[in-house]
């Protein structure tokens, strides 16, 4: 009836070692978890912007706004950090602390890069009288591209813990964890963006 | 900006209602309270005790416990609410006009439902499950321990937002879902719908990590042998309660996000002007809405299971197809909103889809109903109070749903939207069914944690005043919206005839108020005698069938000395018809090590700051603002270097608890045979 799978041959390391795995997998599991709930709240702004995008209260459409040039050049920035923090996890595996340090780094700059030429659209835009306050369409389009940006920014903050985390600690079991969190919060955000690209930018400009 | 605004942002001292005795009165009142246990903690010591046992803890059984001890204060507020209302309308007919302002009125049937839905019902379920699901799985904790107290604290803060509006400034005078444009900047510029936010936004976050927690507590902590078709039912709704949760949840945020943005940037998701649409914020609400509801009554519906099975002394019926109703209940939850507003004109065809989805749900719940009926046929009913609140669960919520799926007719629905009848359905499904459910579990899972039984005459008592003070009340409620009476009327004219009903309904209230008294003197009465209710077997109502009653009661904080092994559902009570030795209750010779969490304070911590936060938003006073944000990821950062958050608990140390345990139940099993010896001579 009641398992008692005896340790003794199993030393006590071994067991523990054993337990943090399991317990690792079960961490990950519901960050996923969270990632989804995540998807349903970037579900709910994109449904409100589809429903909105068309009520532009005889102001600018966002053709009339956009550069789809400009933003293209945000989403490479975006897409390339997907990447390179794709070579931090397989460093971090191999153990190589310093190339993840790098890898983590130019991972940063890139999202930050992103970060600041989305910045400088929406104070563009701001500028020449387009702000969130003219219509429906402008708040919808503000939110749902400024949410994503807020949490790419959430993102960059964390990222640059880790860099310190991981340049203190090493790749330990604990630090993999939260660089797997990381990763895969940064690699939900990138698929978040190529539908805000297409959704909002390219199906926009048509 | 002047100084004064930069400190204190739109706070003034003329935010303080002190005109109005009502509100004066009842602050003071609560002021008094305060002071009154602050000053009893400080007399006696009890505050390096209160950190360290309870506001760090991360056992689940405590958080639970301090879950009910919310739900339960604030219920008495929402309650206050409900008779004060209930007052009002029995008084302010034709040229009476009661003793509450319409602005006051307003506030009192918003707050009600705001904390009668998210203070009360809301942590009574997270009460329950933190008691209960883990212990039924045979798991040592939660998935998440640290993110279960910050669950916790995040409620707190958000009730103590709503209980802070009442005195520093307004509530929201919206009703409860604060529909715009009424909620908006334009129609009402005051902090209420501010309050209104903030409070929710806070306590919304603290219950989407709960949802998020217990999702993966069930889905991957289970004992070995436990299947998911195995799991206890109160589990399995459990489950499908949270799934809901981490469905829903992330609407409901975001909704009240875009509604803050409107009010605070100017944006215009659903102003009346600029190509604002306030259908889409409807829409939205209820998206998340009608889950909820299916959130608050799947874990109530499962503790029905969990009681009539152990009352009598069957194995549940049609175990199998209740699973799968609740499942189907999980699924048809999320296409059912739009029967809130059939009136708003979305077309024939979207309301007949929408009115045919809501009669469907009807079935799966009816097969529950019949499963529960078969459980009882033929069985050795015993009617303790947890069994009278199912078997009044199941009658009354009997008649609930039939006047939903009378409403889930259009044609129906648009005579009867808005008006007292919906009022009655709604809480004719909540209380005969949530509330019922919610107290059986609080009376069967109660040993569980306190190691004695709540007292049997007052629990009793409570279930008649509450079975009849329902029917009183709101039977009257349903006459009064076929006469055409509108909900949230604060006065009325004579000529209706409304009065004398309204008189009853208000009796009503009062009879509800005295099982709400008798649960007062219940728990203090439990208290007091606690030794002559004490539970030494574990199995305290002896029929028990899950894991739960396999381990000693109060469980210990470790939970399961040993982890069981599942062969079958029922798993306990296979132990007990098989004679099997129970090593969590016999005293072993030697145990594994336990992997425990650590307690920590920053769970409590993030969630004043988050309040600091909170009321700074209230008031646009941006350095608490950034404070609270500062604090909130401090301290988040903070906990990211502690690297002693757990320890393993070692056999000699479990074999000490174990050894104490079985001496005191084994000494308290004898002097309670000797004391009948006594009185038998």
């Amino acid at each position: 009836m009641i398992s008692n799978m005896a340790t003794t041959d199993m030393g006590h390391h071994d067991h523990r070692e054993h337990h943090r795995e399991v317990n690792d997998s079960i961490d990950v599991f519901g960050f996923w978890i969270y990632i989804m709930t995540d998807c349903i709240l970037f579900a709910t702004l994109f449904a409100a912007y589809a429903v909105l995008q068309g009520n532009t209260f005889n102001g600018p459409t966002l053709k009339e706004l956009i550069s789809l040039p400009y933003v293209l050049g945000e989403t490479m920035f975006l897409l390339a950090s997907s990447f390179t923090y794709g070579l931090v996890m397989l460093s971090v595996y191999k153990g190589r602390r310093n190339i993840a340090l790098m890898a983590l780094l130019v991972t940063f700059v890139l999202g930050l890069s992103f970060v600041v030429m989305e910045v400088r659209e929406f104070m563009h835009l701001y500028a020449d009288g387009h702000s969130w306050h003219v219509s429906a369409a402008l708040s919808a389009f503000f939110t749902l591209v400024g949410t994503h940006g807020t949490h790419v920014s959430i993102g960059l903050i964390w990222m640059g813990l880790m860099m310190f985390q991981l340049w203190k600690y090493g790749a330990t079991p604990a630090i993999t964890k939260r660089l797997t969190y990381l990763g895969l919060f940064w690699h939900f955000l990138d698929i978040v963006w190529i539908f805000v690209f297409t959704i909002v930018y390219l199906m926009g400009a048509i | 900006m002047t100084l004064e605004q930069i400190l204190f942002g739109k706070l003034t001292l003329q935010s303080i209602p002190y005109e109005n005795p009502i509100i004066m009165g009842a602050g003071g009142m609560m002021m008094l309270i305060a002071l009154f246990v602050l000053g009893a903690i400080t007399y006696y010591k009890k505050w390096g005790y209160l950190w360290t046992e309870w506001l760090t803890s991360i056992d689940h059984k405590k958080i639970g416990i301090m879950y009910l001890i919310l739900s339960g204060i604030m219920l008495l507020r929402g309650f206050s609410d409900a008779i004060m209302m209930r007052a009002q309308q029995a008084m302010a007919d034709g040229k009476h006009l009661g003793y509450l302002p319409p602005s006051h009125f307003d506030q009192i049937f918003t707050a009600h439902g705001v904390i009668m839905i998210f203070f009360v019902a809301m942590p009574m379920m997270f009460g329950l499950l933190n008691m209960a699901v883990p212990l039924q799985i045979g798991a040592r904790d939660v998935a998440f321990p640290y993110l279960n107290s910050l669950s916790l604290w995040l409620t707190v803060v958000g009730a103590m937002l709503v209980n802070l509006s009442l005195v520093v400034g307004k509530f929201a005078a919206t009703g409860w879902l604060a529909y715009p444009p009424l909620s908006g900047i334009v129609y009402s510029p005051g902090v209420g719908v501010d309050y209104y936010i903030w409070a929710l936004q806070i306590a919304g976050v603290g219950s989407l990590l709960s949802g998020i927690n217990f999702m993966v507590t069930i889905l991957k902590m289970r004992c070995p042998g436990m299947t998911l078709m195995k799991m206890p039912v109160f589990t399995w709704t459990a489950l499908c309660a949270m799934i809901l949760v981490a469905l829903a949840f992330p609407i409901f945020t975001a909704t009240l996000a875009m509604l803050f943005l409107d009010r605070f940037l100017g944006m215009h998701f659903f102003t009346a002007g600029h190509g604002g649409n306030a259908m889409m914020y409807i829409n939205l609400i209820w998206a998340w809405g009608h889950p909820e509801v299916y959130i608050l009554i799947l874990p109530a519906f499962g503790i029905f299971s969990e009681v009539v099975a152990t009352f009598s002394r069957k194995k549940l019926f049609g175990y199998t197809s209740m699973i799968y109703a609740t499942i189907s209940i999980t699924l048809l939850s999320f296409v059912v909103w739009l029967h809130h507003f059939f009136t708003m004109g979305s077309g024939a065809n979207v309301n007949a889809f929408f009115g045919i989805a809501t009669m469907i749900i009807a079935i799966p719940t009816g097969v529950k109903i019949f499963n529960w009926l078969f459980t009882m046929y033929r069985g050795r009913v015993t009617f303790s109070v947890p069994m009278l609140w199912t078997i009044g669960f199941i009658s009354t919520f009997a008649i609930g749903g039939m006047t939903g799926v009378l409403m889930s007719l259009p044609p129906v629905d648009f005579q009867l939207h808005n008006s007292v009848f919906l009022v009655a359905h709604f809480h004719n499904v909540i209380i005969g069914g949530v509330v019922f459910g919610y107290f059986a579990g609080v009376t069967y899972w109660f040993p569980k944690l306190f190691g004695y039984r709540l007292n049997e005459k007052w629990g009793k008592r409570s279930f008649w005043c509450w079975l009849v003070g329902f029917y009183v009340a709101f039977t009257p409620l349903y006459i009064l919206g076929l006469m055409g009476m509108t909900r949230r009327l604060d006065h009325y004219s004579s000529g209706l005839g409304w009065h004398p009903l309204l008189l009853i309904a208000a009796a009503g209230a009062v009879i509800i108020g005295m099982g709400v008294l008798c649960q007062c003197i219940m728990l203090y009465v439990s208290v007091k005698e606690r030794n002559a209710n004490r539970d030494f077997t574990g199995d305290t109502w002896e029929n028990g069938r899950t894991l739960e009653w396999s381990i000693p009661s109060p469980a210990p904080y470790y939970n399961f000395a040993v982890t069981p092994t599942v062969e079958d559902r029922d798993a306990f009570w296979e132990i007990k018809e098989n004679h099997v030795m129970n090593p969590n209750i016999q005293v072993q010779s030697h145990y594994e090590e336990i992997h425990m969490p650590r307690n920590t304070s920053t769970g409590f911590i993030i969630a004043v700051f988050s309040g600091i936060f909170g009321f700074g938003m209230v008031w646009h006073i941006f350095w608490m603002i950034g404070l609270g944000l500062l604090g909130v990821f401090a301290t988040a950062i903070r906990r990211t270097f502690d690297k002693n958050t757990d320890y393993y608990l070692q056999s000699d140390e479990i074999i000490k608890t174990e050894e104490a345990r079985a001496r005191d139940n084994k000494l308290g099993d004898s002097s309670e045979i000797n004391d009948e010896e006594l009185v038998l001579v």
